[in-house]
């Protein structure tokens, strides 16, 4: 075909398979050129969101993601019983042997540091949870483990009174330029007083003392005292007995303190000893008990299953998980409970909302508005004012009691139980939630046109035909909008069940609030919680798959 | 066809009345009297009572007074339902769930028709329309043409005697609508069906109906066929309502059996044909319709009275000539001429002569 036969259509595309992809006037790719033309207008919109990202993503992202973590986190165990738990791996608890004597030592040194922190109650209510009377067992344990360590103190202070004094020791365990700075921090307390710093060679020759002179110093530290002066522990002590007996080589230092722990070194070896492991059973004799150190032994990870299997009313053994024992089986009653009263209240609200919003679709818009404040009225009430008012009308001899005595339809002696009770929560929650209903489902119903009714009408239909078939299939999409957001308002619910629930008609989310601000098992909640959510993703999942999230409407 | 005695009346409003608010009348003392297989429209500006006169004959609305028959009996206290009568909805109204199908064998459903039976009628019916490919689709799925068509077929599957239209091809564009027009009337007339279509549009009621109603302030102020409403209008809102029209004020003068002289406000004195005077003296609107002004002399009868004009603005229309021209102090007189070889291009500016015959201009109520 030559130049001139062609059509200026051919030419274009003739032009196009020469040049590959469309070029923009300058020249560039179009794409990109789009691509760049877009590009500000993407950053601005993400500036326009960004207040809200941001917002959401540091009050509700993050604290939901810390709050699931807490569900498997376990650190509290391994971080205040550090040596304790290193030494008991290698322990087996299916021998029937107590730990051997290194765990027990390990535990006094650990059970010291944590008693000068007060971290040892906050470990001991931890494992409580798993075991009921280590709480006490910890408290009873950490007023006693001052006295263990006393024996090496005086020890080493009848030995010399270089011992005594908390200045030698700051002298002998700091590197020179931390008593420098130390110095300088004394003259000008204002400023921020120096971490302390270990010196090197008493660091390679005495590394328990200096781990456990550390946490002191720091310690001190963190009370804002002076760790030049403050006398330490009783447990700097025992280290500085173990490292000497251990054998550790301090002929070779020199500098402060040189010649008092060459003199010890020597000495050491004529020193009374503590038998830590009678010690601590003098304590309690619980320290004997396997089932004790068996405990310690399954939370020493850092992570943990034992939440969740407790949320799922499981305990860890050494075989692996199994059920708890009946009695103490309770959250999957609770979870069973709580998904069975979501639904009944659900379908509660759908059959008592559906009327009432197919009235106020229906209505000249002046008194459907009117109406519609009557139903939005709840929103404005407080909702423990809401409550309460429903402990006053369900009661006994409350209102409606009352009323049905007096009308005859029930006996004086034996009125009807209508609260504290499943009854009751389902009765207040429906009130509660109704307007989530009717909301959703009055904004789907206003957008069917009457005419709908009219054409099935003129078509042969009776009213009901019309209504079933033509009206409410239509009005779907709102029963599912209104479900949806009532049944999910309704399972993580809890003020409504807390105060007219009583024992009977309490929600999972009570046990949770619970854990969290009673028993402040909050690991155990958290996995209560992650349940929860997963099961009302899972409800919202088979919901799509079998409705459709598409039939979802809100309103228009 | 246009048989009004009554007797053999197929839809009948008997001194129908109806008010919503119990305060003003919207429908007042309604008389109709439909034979069967009428195509009757009822037009009028919105508020004039039309749509209500239909949701009355449909059973939506109950008439305050008075009595609605069909075939003879009265249907005041029978239900919608129950009333077999096809309506088709300005905005369609096809149920959005079903299928265009389903849709069509819904009437079917509810009246309790076999399936093999109802499948076959909606065939029929989707056919008759055109869209017998178009079963299996959703409404939302077709346009707006399309989803009239599959409304009508539905209001008339299940072989009504009497259909209702309210407005139907309102939402449609002209070149649909004037399609539309057309197969609606040849359906009515092929299937014998009564039809009562109401419709604001003043075309459409009169290329497609038998007889028109023409409706306002709840009265009918003429029923009769598109010609005489059009070139006898017995009142002056009428004769505004229906087509372009000049109207011009003044005093009958003098009367002279089926003419008569009118004297506009201005002085000057036209022919008229009385309709709604009856003596000298009343004051009048005269009516013209614009196509039947002359302004060539030798086209006028040599007694007949002239006016003068002024011509404003000439319009080159195509087919005719529109022209704006100022008479006897209105300056919204038109008047519209044949494109042909031998009438003249009026300039703006340029001074006439226009007359017409006295039974062209319908001396009507002031």
């Amino acid at each position: 075909m030559t130049d001139s036969a062609m059509t200026p259509d051919e030419h274009r595309r003739a032009d196009e398979a020469a040049t590959g992809p469309m070029l923009a006037a300058d020249g560039r790719p179009l794409k990109a050129s789009l691509n760049r033309a877009l590009r500000r207008q993407k950053l601005r919109a993400m500036m326009l969101i960004a207040p809200l990202l941001i917002f959401v993503l540091v009050t509700f992202i993050a604290p939901i993601a810390d709050m699931l973590f807490r569900s498997i986190e376990n650190q509290i165990v391994s971080d205040t019983l550090p040596r304790t738990t290193t030494e008991l791996a290698e322990w087996d608890a299916n021998s029937g042997d107590i730990p051997p004597p290194e765990v027990f030592h390990a535990l006094f040194k650990d059970m010291f540091i944590a008693t000068e922190r007060k971290a040892h109650t906050r470990l001991g209510s931890r494992l409580n949870y798993e075991l009921t009377g280590v709480s006490s067992l910890f408290r009873k344990s950490g007023r006693r483990v001052d006295d263990m360590g006393e024996v090496y103190q005086d020890q080493f202070e009848d030995l010399n009174g270089f011992w005594k004094d908390g200045e030698n020791w700051s002298a002998m365990m700091g590197s020179g330029s931390w008593l420098s700075a130390m110095g300088d921090w004394n003259g000008n307390k204002d400023a921020a007083q120096p971490i302390f710093e270990a010196r090197g060679d008493i660091a390679s020759t005495l590394p328990e003392t200096t781990a456990i002179y550390s946490e002191f110093a720091s310690f001190v530290l963190s009370e804002e005292d002076n760790v030049l002066t403050e006398d330490p522990w009783a447990v700097v002590y025992a280290a500085l007995y173990d490292d000497l007996a251990n054998g550790a080589d301090v002929s070779g230092l020199s500098g402060n303190g040189a010649a008092e722990l060459q003199e010890a070194a020597a000495a050491v070896a004529a020193f009374e000893t503590v038998d830590f492991t009678a010690a601590f059973a003098d304590v309690d004799e619980d320290w004997h008990s396997i089932q004790v150190w068996e405990t310690i032994q399954t939370y020493s990870p850092n992570f943990t299953s034992g939440y969740f299997l407790n949320a799922v009313d499981m305990q860890k053994s050494p075989d692996g998980p199994e059920m708890r024992p009946e009695n103490q089986r309770l959250h999957i009653m609770l979870f069973g409970r709580t998904m069975f009263m979501s639904l009944v209240i659900t379908f509660s609200c759908i059959l008592l909302g559906y009327p009432v919003a197919w009235i106020l679709a229906n209505l000249p818009a002046r008194t459907a508005n009117l109406l519609m404040i009557l139903v939005l009225l709840p929103f404005w009430t407080s909702l423990l004012v809401r409550t309460s008012a429903w402990k006053v009308m369900l009661q006994q001899q409350g209102v409606v009691n009352d009323t049905l005595v007096w009308l005859g339809i029930v006996a004086d002696d034996s009125r009807l139980a209508l609260i504290n009770n499943q009854t009751g929560t389902i009765i207040a929650m429906t009130h509660i939630l109704l307007p989530f209903m009717i909301l959703p489902l009055y904004s789907v119903m206003k957008t069917i046109p009457p005419s709908y009714l009219r054409a099935a009408k003129s078509l042969g239909a009776t009213n009901w035909t019309a209504f079933w078939r033509v009206y409410f299939p239509q009005s779907v999409p709102g029963i599912g909008a209104g479900s949806i957001l009532v049944f999910i308002l309704a399972i993580g619910y809890y003020i409504t069940p807390e105060i007219v629930g009583g024992t009977t008609g309490t929600f999972i989310s009570n046990r949770i609030a619970y854990h969290i601000s009673s028993s402040l098992n909050w690991g155990l909640a958290a996995a209560l919680g992650a349940i929860l959510l997963a099961v009302v993703l899972g409800l919202y999942w088979a919901y799509d798959k079998i409705v459709g999230i598409d039939n979802v409407k809100l309103g228009g | 066809m246009a048989d009004t005695n009554g007797s053999d009346a197929f839809v009948e409003f008997d001194r129908v009345q109806k008010s919503y608010d119990g305060e003003n009348l919207v429908v007042k003392d309604l008389n109709l009297f439909m034979p069967k297989g009428e195509f009757l429209t009822m037009l009028g500006p919105s508020g004039s009572g039309k749509t209500t006169c239909l949701m009355m004959l449909a059973g939506f609305e109950t008439a305050t007074h008075g009595d609605i028959r069909l075939d003879g009996e009265s249907i005041n206290n029978i239900p919608p339902h129950k009333r077999g009568i096809g309506m088709v909805f300005q905005n369609y109204a096809l149920f959005p769930h079903m299928t265009v199908a389903e849709n069509l064998s819904f009437p079917l459903e509810v009246r309790k028709m076999g399936k093999s039976e109802r499948e076959e009628k909606v065939k029929r019916a989707l056919d008759m329309v055109q869209m017998g490919a178009f079963g299996g689709r959703r409404p939302a799925q077709l346009s707006g043409g399309q989803q009239q068509r599959i409304a009508l077929a539905r209001a008339l599957v299940f072989e009504p005697e009497l259909v209702l239209m309210d407005e139907p091809l309102g939402a449609l564009d002209k070149q649909l609508r004037e399609t539309l027009q057309f197969e609606i009337t040849k359906l009515a007339h092929d299937l014998g069906i009564t039809v009562v279509y109401v419709t604001h549009d003043q075309t459409e009621a009169l290329t497609m109906s038998d007889r028109v109603a023409v409706f306002d302030d709840g009265r009918i102020q003429q029923l009769a066929p598109p010609d005489k409403l059009y070139e006898e209008p017995e009142n002056s809102f009428v004769a505004q309502f229906i087509g372009e029209n000049n109207t011009l004020e003044g005093v009958v003068k003098e009367m002279n059996g089926d003419k008569c002289l009118v004297q506009l406000d201005g002085g000057e004195v036209i022919d008229a044909k009385p309709i709604n005077v009856s003596a000298a003296g009343d004051r009048t609107r005269v009516s013209i319709r614009p196509e039947r002004v002359e302004y060539n002399k030798d086209r006028l009868s040599p007694d007949a009275h002239t006016l003068k004009a002024e011509v404003l603005e000439f319009i080159y229309m195509g087919d005719i000539f529109r022209t704006r021209l100022k008479v006897a102090g209105a300056e919204e007189f038109v008047i519209k001429t044949r494109n042909a070889p031998d009438v003249e291009r009026l300039k703006p500016g340029q001074m006439i002569e226009i007359g017409w015959l006295p039974e062209d201009c319908r001396a009507l109520d002031a």
